[in-house]
Order: structure tokens, then C-alpha cells, then sequence
């Protein structure tokens, strides 16, 4: 029997850009040709203006711990104590992910502590982006 | 919407609450129904107007045999129940209906008749925040009390508070699930769920239901239960992705749905006899408090801890001893609602003496929506 898997995203048209940038080890997010906002999830208009002009731009990658849990329950594909973490992208925009690469403790896991990309392929369609913190 | 025009005439729970084994989710919502049909003095044939939450209008009311020419379906999460009371006070008043009834009901727990709950690979919470391993309110909900507790130096053990004051209330509530008393230890102690989370912050998952009906104010004096009139109403929605939210230090729904409610009652804080502030996890109260503007958030953890919410304290909360102690189906609002109308009424199990406004604050989803309602039995 095959082990339970994580969940899968699966990319829709207003998507695709986000996960193909994955696969190629960018992280990308889009910006308001208008009014300069960077912004995530992604959708083809700038949520802050509704302008419709908006760039796919690669960010850096690079962020802060703004909050998280350490989930000690077992879900499919992960081994509990496991942090599910919301960071905040140098850009601005928020995304939820996982950091990895250190202990699943608050001592570890300090708010505010930087954080960097650290891609992670699923399967041939979908990678995703985890953190961990910092070097240096 | 004006003051005082609609007012509740009926109001009960489900026969039993906690672990129904013998009714599916559509017979919870019959149950509720005609325990408050009963209460109110009518027949099902009075009832011209219907509002739910997940189920459709038209599989409750065919149920029942309700032909309805109003229906509201909004379905927010746990707070549908309090919009719905505020949509149906606005159709009330517009002339749509005269008698709406209100139902909630939920198989929480023994899970008979449920319509599965399902996030779709390809919409955003399928994409951006299921493959991170949640699972769940008790893994999403949490996630923002980390930022929330530093920010405004609120500690865990303050937080903890929330749980060990409910208890207390609910130790006078005979139907309450949980009734014995806690020490913060025990809750700091208590299994751990999603860090800083323990078990005994997290709600209890239950079977049960409850239903409202509501009229216009002139009509409701002719009732037999001593009407309860609504007095402001408000709500909001922000974004059905936690890790969305515009702040981890407060909410935007309650923001918005809170104080205008306030602004409807043209009532100050220092007015607020009771107070209902949905909490399926310990850190909503705190929220609550500061984001319905009661005082700031920073002062929020010493003033529960301080007992200033426990029987006997200046402001009387969760007063049925809430999603912690009390019940929790999943969809708590319309539990929140029935001990507002209890305590309006004065025959709540552990009633505040004299209380003559209650406050009624709701969440739906994780931080997803709100709605707040003001209730009165003073017109
Ligand atoms: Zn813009």
C-alpha cells in the first residue's frame, strides 16, 4: 500500500505562473503595473486597485517568522511535532508553508527570526516552497 | 436598521445536546425547530420566513413543511446565525415575512447525516495552505495567537485563564459538558494540539442544534415568553485563508461587524451587562474583548485573568460556559444566541441579576466572517 501523501495543490489558470515558478526554483509573486502593490495568492488584477496591468516578478525569497503552530496531531505525509508557519516576504505579501531544517520547538522557532526559501519537489508537476531560517 | 422593531418570541436547543446517537443532522434541525415553534406558542403553519446555514432552505423546509416567501441561506462558518438574525430583522421590517424561524443544527460528533466538509485541490486554500499540513480548526484557527500574544504581551498562562473562567460558569450549567472546576496548571499541563494550543483551549465537538423565531416588536407582545428585542446588529467577512488576514493582531471582520452593532444600539460599553464571544479556542475572547472595543488588547489577558469574567465579576462572559465547556457542534453561534436570549429573558442557569443588554459576538471559519447582535428585553 502506498504511504498517505501530503495534500497536492493543483494549479488553475490564474495559478500555473506560482507552481511552474516553483518547479524552475523561483519563488514568484505579482505586482500592480498601477500602483506598485506586490501581492499573493495570485489572480490577474491587483486587489488593491483593480487595475488589470500586473507584472509576475521573481521575489527573493527571503522573509520573517510571522507566526506559526506546532501541529502534534498526525496528518498524511507528515510526522508530528511539525510547524506550520505563516512568513512574511520581504515584498510584503504573506504566505503559509512549513519551516524546515530545525528543531519543531518555540526555542528553534523564534517570531521574527529570518527565514529563506528552500524548494521542495513533491512529484514531476508540483513543487513547493518551504523555509528555513536563515544562514548567517 | 431601527431599534427595537424585531424581537425574538422563540428560542430553544435540541432535546438533548452533546452525543445524539439516535438523530441525523436533518432531525437535530426538526428537533430544534419545534422545541422552539412550542416555545414561541406556534404552529408550523405561522412560520413564513426561514434562514439556515449549510443545509438548503428548501431541504429544512420541506422537512418540516414550512412555505416559506423569505428564505436566507448565508452559511459564513459559525456566526451564519447571528447574520441571519440580522437579515432576518431587516426582511421583518421591509414587510418579506412575519415569522422567521432560525435553525442550526450540527451531527458534530456522531456524524449522521452530515454533508462531508471539502477543500478542492484547486481552489486557493487547496493550493496555498493544505499541502503545509493543516488540518482543520484546531491547526488554522491557532495560527495567528503566536504573533497576537507577543505583540500585545499577553502570556499563556493568561490565556489559559479563558479556559479555567468557563469551566466556572459552566459548573452551574446543568446541560454543560464539561462541569469540572480547572487550575491553569491543568490547562498548561493538558495534551498538547497545535503548540501553544493545548487540548483543554480547543472546543469540545458535539452533537446538537438550536433554533430562533423572530417577529416584528408589536407583534410580540402578544407572546407568551417575554420578548427580546434586537437592539444593533453587525457583520463582516475578511478571507477564507487564515494566512490572509490583514493582521495577526486583531481581526478586520470583528472590527467591523462589532462596532457596528454598537453604533446601531447607540449604546456604550460601560452598558453591556453580558456578554457572548464565540470561542471555539481560548485566544477568541481575548481578540473579542479588544476588537469589539471593550478596552485594549494589551489589557485583555490581565483582565480575564483578574476575574473580572467569572460569576460575580463586572462583566459576565460566556456565561454558559461557551465552546470550551458548554457544547460545540462546529457551528457555535447559535448556541452564543440562545444564552443571550436565556439571560435576557432571566432563566439562564447561572443568570446575572438585572441584566437588561447583552452583547452577542460571533465567528465563522477561522476568523473568515463575523457577526455581532444586540439584544435587549427593554424597549
Ligand atoms: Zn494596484
Amino acid at each position: 500500500m502506498p504511504e498517505p501523501q501530503r495534500a497536492r495543490p493543483k494549479a488553475t489558470p490564474e495559478t500555473q505562473h506560482f507552481w511552474d515558478g516553483t518547479q524552475a526554483g523561483e519563488l514568484r509573486l505579482q505586482r500592480c503595473n498601477k500602483c506598485s502593490k506586490a501581492y499573493f495568492p495570485p489572480r490577474p488584477f491587483c486587489p488593491e486597485c483593480g487595475n488589470r496591468e500586473v507584472t509576475v516578478f521573481k521575489a527573493s525569497g527571503k522573509g520573517f517568522l510571522y507566526s506559526y503552530v506546532i501541529h502534534h496531531r498526525p496528518v498524511p505525509g507528515f510526522t508530528p511535532p511539525y510547524s506550520i508557519a505563516v512568513v512574511e516576504l520581504e515584498e510584503g505579501p504573506r504566505m503559509m508553508t512549513n519551516i524546515v531544517d530545525c528543531p519543531q520547538t518555540p526555542e528553534a522557532l523564534q517570531l521574527d527570526m529570518k527565514v529563506q526559501v528552500k524548494f521542495e519537489k513533491l512529484d514531476d508537476k508540483i513543487t513547493l516552497p518551504l523555509f528555513v531560517p536563515a544562514k548567517g | 436598521m431601527r431599534r427595537n422593531q424585531v424581537a425574538v418570541v422563540g428560542a430553544a436547543e435540541t432535546t438533548k445536546l452533546g452525543v445524539i446517537p439516535d438523530m441525523s443532522q436533518i432531525q437535530l434541525h426538526a428537533d430544534a425547530a419545534l422545541n422552539a415553534i412550542a416555545d414561541a406558542g406556534l404552529t408550523i403553519k405561522d412560520i413564513d420566513g426561514f434562514a439556515t446555514a449549510v443545509e438548503q432552505p428548501q431541504q429544512v423546509c420541506h422537512y418540516l413543511g414550512i412555505k416559506p416567501t423569505w428564505v436566507d441561506n448565508t452559511s459564513v462558518g459559525g456566526c451564519s446565525f447571528m447574520l441571519h438574525v440580522r437579515h432576518a430583522a431587516a426582511a421583518i421590517e421591509a414587510g418579506l415575512c412575519k415569522t422567521v424561524l432560525i435553525t442550526h443544527a450540527e451531527s458534530g460528533k456522531s456524524n449522521i447525516g452530515r454533508p462531508p466538509r471539502a477543500v478542492g485541490a484547486d481552489s486557493l486554500n487547496g493550493q496555498f495552505e493544505m499541502p503545509f499540513g493543516v488540518a482543520g480548526p484546531p491547526s488554522m484557527f491557532t495560527i495567528p495567537v503566536l504573533r497576537f500574544l507577543k505583540t500585545h504581551g499577553i502570556t499563556q498562562e493568561q490565556m489559559a485563564m479563558v479556559s479555567v473562567v468557563q469551566r466556572e460558569w459552566a459548573a452551574k450549567n446543568p446541560r454543560a459538558t464539561m462541569k469540572d472546576p480547572l487550575t491553569v496548571d491543568d490547562v498548561l499541563n493538558s495534551r498538547m494540539i497545535a503548540y501553544p494550543f493545548r487540548i483543554l483551549e480547543c472546543c469540545l465537538v458535539t452533537d446538537g442544534g438550536g433554533a430562533l423565531i423572530l417577529t416584528s416588536a408589536d407583534r410580540a407582545k402578544d407572546f407568551p415568553q417575554k420578548p427580546v428585542y434586537i437592539l444593533g446588529t453587525g457583520e463582516s467577512v475578511e478571507t477564507p485563508m487564515v494566512s490572509q488576514m490583514e493582521t495577526f493582531n486583531s481581526s478586520r471582520a470583528f472590527k467591523v461587524a462589532g462596532p457596528l452593532a454598537f453604533q446601531e444600539a447607540g449604546i456604550a460599553h460601560k452598558d453591556v451587562d453580558h456578554l457572548m464571544i464565540y470561542d471555539a479556542f481560548a485566544h477568541l475572547p481575548l481578540y473579542g474583548l479588544g476588537d469589539l472595543g471593550f478596552m485594549p488588547h494589551e489589557e485583555t489577558g490581565k483582565f480575564i485573568a483578574d476575574g473580572n469574567t467569572r460569576p460575580g465579576g463586572k462583566l459576565p462572559l460566556n456565561t454558559n460556559g461557551g465552546g470550551l465547556s458548554y457544547m460545540h457542534s462546529g457551528m457555535y453561534g447559535m448556541y452564543a444566541l440562545q444564552e443571550s436570549v436565556r439571560q435576557m429573558r432571566g432563566i439562564a442557569p447561572a443568570q446575572v441579576p438585572n441584566a437588561k443588554i447583552s452583547v452577542c459576538h460571533g465567528v465563522g471559519g477561522m476568523f473568515a466572517a463575523s457577526g455581532t447582535v444586540i439584544f435587549t428585553n427593554q424597549r
